[in-house]
């Protein structure tokens, strides 16, 4: 057992593109319970990215089960994940260890269907809703160098303005 | 001695405020920290904390000359400046209503009796000159937990019936 050191922007290594995982041994099943561990090991973390502890290959978990009402799927081992089908938007809050102190909305799809394989390199398929979901597009984010703060929407106007229609004169 | 200072500047909107001010702070060697800039009803905004050795007068003459070009007004308050500190908003509160005196106050006035302290808020009046509408959007932490503050909003609405329309989301951050 491990707690591995979290990456923190701005260091660089955040927004490396991460390469799929081709062998399923023992060594890969060590690496992921220190990264369990390191997920457990976090205050309230909900799931943790493979190269949020440098290691960049296609690996993450999820566990959203420590959140009260959420929908689940318990613990979710992620290898190689691949987002096929989306649906619905919504807003919320994020937050990740990898960028203390801050926090912001981001629009993440409600639904998705999703096609990942296990630490023994089996896939398996998932339609996951919700926060679940949210989540599981956080971390896979993370396997293309990509953080929550590169999605935020404003702060002042929430989400979309309503088209404008008329000619409007604005400065600065 | 490094200082703290909020600076507060207003002025008649026009393009560059914000390039030439903060120009004008970087080049005397300021840092800035935190910051909200608006147009707010034609006017440019900000209020934008300043890190600097410099002392009041030095950071005024500093910004004079931008200042008198822009036609801006400017205030500096030495504060006690805290970087790294941002409390989590839990609610997200909507208000909206035709627009008419003393709906800031008796909204903002029976949420802080509930213990809800206002991290950050915006208004705006919308529709058109004769009938203006009045819209608020608020977030803030509910100190006393969330049924004070269930409490005073529905009480609102009930007083107010259907002149002011308020509802509220909680903020549920998730840190992944």
């Amino acid at each position: 057992m491990a707690i591995l050191e979290i990456l923190t922007y701005p260091d660089p290594r955040l927004k490396t593109q991460s390469l799929p995982v081709t062998t399923f041994d023992d060594t890969l099943r060590a690496r992921l319970a220190d990264l369990a561990d390191t997920l457990n090991a976090g205050p309230g973390g909900v799931g943790i990215a493979a190269p949020q502890v440098g290691w960049f290959e296609r690996v993450v978990i999820v566990d959203v089960s420590v959140k009260p009402k959420l929908k689940h799927h318990g613990r979710l081992v992620l290898i190689n994940p691949e987002i096929t089908a989306w649906e619905g938007y919504a807003v919320a809050r994020e937050g990740c260890l990898s960028v203390p102190d801050y926090t912001g909305n981001v629009i993440r799809a409600k639904t998705i269907e999703l096609s990942a394989q296990n630490e023994l390199g089996e896939v398996q398929q998932y339609s996951i809703s919700d926060y679940e979901a949210r989540a599981v597009q956080h971390e896979l984010d993370h396997l293309d160098g990509l953080l929550f703060i590169d999605r935020l929407v404003s702060r002042r106007h929430d989400l979309f303005r309503r088209k404008v229609y008329a000619t409007t004169q604005t400065s600065a | 001695m490094q200082n703290w200072f909020m600076l507060t500047l207003v002025g008649q909107d026009q393009l560059g405020i914000v390039a030439r001010v903060s120009t004008a702070l970087y080049e005397g060697g300021c840092n800035l920290g935190e910051a909200s800039m608006s147009r707010l009803g034609g006017n440019f905004t900000m209020m934008l904390m300043v890190n600097t050795v410099l002392d009041r007068d030095a950071l005024t003459a500093l910004l004079e000359p931008v200042a008198e070009t822009l036609q801006l007004h400017v205030h500096l308050d030495r504060i006690e400046g805290r970087l790294h500190t941002h409390p989590q908003p839990d609610l997200r509160i909507s208000v909206y209503g035709a627009d008419r005196a003393g709906i800031v106050a008796c909204v903002t006035r029976d949420l802080a009796a509930a213990g809800f302290t206002v991290l950050d808020l915006t208004s705006d009046v919308g529709g058109t000159p004769d009938k203006p509408f009045y819209l608020m959007q608020i977030e803030g932490a509910a100190t006393q937990g969330l049924p004070a503050v269930d409490a005073a909003l529905k009480r609102l609405q009930q007083n107010y019936g259907h002149e002011i329309e308020v509802s509220y989301v909680p903020i549920e951050t998730l840190v992944m």
